[in-house]
């Protein structure tokens, strides 16, 4: 039997709300299945499981709020026999449980096939379940308007405003009433804002900072690019921060000590490259949720799960892994028209690469002045990881892989 | 497909990228993304929610033509005509 806890979801996380189980007692257990969505500084993710087994038993409820580390939930593991007590502990007989979890977690899209089980749930997205939580409507009575008759959040906003009285059924959630929307939205920018600063803040009071730039001519770059999209139907076109990506993974291979946690004096390098890509949510606010193995992708694949990544940070239904992940971070400030950006490293990590916008500059090539398009890269490193010097390889590294995009 | 059917077409594909803009106060002549927060990624997948719905191509070097309102309806509208049954 083993304990299934309340992740740490990044280094300024001290609690989490659990906001529904995504299983129930029974329920099979495979690495990497949804447990539960948690609600986070962050906001809703959904907990993977980190073994296989069966779940036994839920020990805290929708609507808790525990610390980092608390027992979640047991997990029989495989070839375990059930206890003789077979009832669930502390929490009631198995109906009250079942009526719990209410509003089914949205299918995963993980490539697989629907199960049968997961065609009979509700098509809903996660925004509009949340929305459908925030004001009480059941979405098993809301007619879906969507591709395929997806549940929309128009659709459930639209029941809820036709409703005389949104009253909420015996089958939600136990959480505090809804709050109206401005209110709740209003909340959960403040507190992301804080987890924001105090990580910030403990970064820039711990780490002692160092900064170097480079200037990366991108002509190559952008013209393989252009050719490679124009052989391609729109939702398969490449965008230039994917090359940028890769080469970043890929120049990690060749300085692995940027790719480490600071942990008890030491730098730890990390056996695997998780790009922590910082995207900025509207309205305010930065996740930078993982891509894992970054320099082991196609840059189709580090395409495709970008953008799966954008969307899932905007409406719902960021996996634990994918926060808690990352071992550097890279943030592209180049739509906003910044050339250069110096930014604060993210603990435990110890460099943070940035990239600005692409400018058009006078460039010499072999003893010629011509026009470029040109993008500066910068490096923040934690000197009492690395050094100057090992940050500059890297950069180079970066350049020098840029130039070769068939390659990356 | 009408021209009025096309404007909402786009801007309800616009809607799911920006959901918490009122586009009806989108100036149709300024450019999309000076009146709205949105980036290259967003901007792609307007450009991909156009396809699905219009089932048009859209080259990249054409993009240009969709910085307004007033263009991406001018130019669907000629790309539809002229790529029937797509």
């Amino acid at each position: 039997m083993s304990d299934f806890l309340m992740p740490k979801l990044g280094a300024d996380m001290t609690a989490g709300t659990l906001v529904d189980w995504c299983k129930k007692p029974g329920d099979d257990v495979r690495r990497g299945d949804i447990m539960a969505e948690v609600d986070t500084d962050k906001g809703v993710i959904d907990i993977e499981a980190f073994s296989d087994g069966v779940l036994d038993t839920l020990l805290v409820q929708p609507g808790a709020t525990v610390p980092v580390g608390t027992p979640l939930a047991r997990i029989r593991e495989p070839g375990e026999e059930m206890p003789a007590n077979a009832l669930p502990t502390a929490t009631g007989a198995p109906t009250s449980v079942a009526k719990l979890i209410t509003v089914p977690c949205a299918p995963t899209d993980r490539g697989t096939a629907l199960s049968a089980e997961d065609l009979s749930r509700l098509r809903i997205s996660p925004s509009a379940r949340r929305r459908a939580r925030e004001l009480g409507v059941d979405p098993r009575t809301v007619q879906g308007t969507g591709g395929g008759g997806a549940i929309t959040r128009e659709d459930i906003e639209r029941a809820a405003t036709s409703r005389v009285s949104a009253t909420p059924t015996a089958a939600s959630p136990p959480t505090a009433a809804p709050a109206t929307k401005p209110a709740e939205t209003a909340d959960r920018n403040m507190r992301m804002r804080r987890a924001i600063a105090a990580a910030m803040a403990r970064a820039n009071r711990e780490i002692p900072h160092y900064y170097l730039s480079t200037t990366i001519d991108l002509k190559a770059a952008l013209d393989w690019l252009s050719k490679q999209n124009e052989q391609r139907s729109v939702a398969d076109r490449l965008l230039y921060g994917v090359l940028l990506l890769k080469a970043t993974a890929l120049a990690l291979r060749e300085v692995p000590e940027l790719n480490a946690f600071w942990q008890n004096d030491r730098a730890a390098v990390q056996p695997s490259i998780h790009l922590g890509v910082a995207i900025a949510l509207r309205g305010g606010g930065l996740i930078a949720p993982a891509l894992h193995d970054a320099d082991r992708k196609s840059l189709h694949e580090l395409m495709g799960e970008l953008r799966v990544l954008v969307a899932r940070v905007r409406t719902g239904g960021l996996r634990s892994s994918e926060l808690a992940d990352p071992t550097i971070t890279v943030t592209s400030l180049g739509e906003q028209g910044v050339e250069a950006v110096y930014g604060v490293i993210y603990p435990p990590q110890v460099a943070l690469v940035g990239f600005g916008k692409i400018v058009q500059r006078p460039w010499c090539v072999n003893e010629q002045i011509v026009q470029r398009p040109v993008v500066t890269a910068t490096l923040a490193g934690d000197h009492r990881a690395t050094d100057g010097h090992r940050g500059g390889v890297f950069l180079a590294a970066v350049e020098r892989l840029v130039q070769e995009p068939d390659k990356l | 497909m009408t021209e009025a059917e096309i404007r909402e077409t786009v801007l309800q594909v616009l809607g799911s990228i920006a959901p918490e803009v009122d586009l009806s106060r989108l100036k149709p002549q300024a450019r999309i993304r000076d009146q709205l927060d949105i980036d290259s990624m967003d901007f792609l997948n307007f450009v991909i929610g156009l396809h699905q719905q219009l089932n048009v191509e859209i080259p990249e070097r054409d993009y240009g033509q969709l910085a307004t309102l007033t263009g991406c309806v001018n130019y669907l509208a000629t790309a539809m005509h002229s790529q029937p049954g797509m």
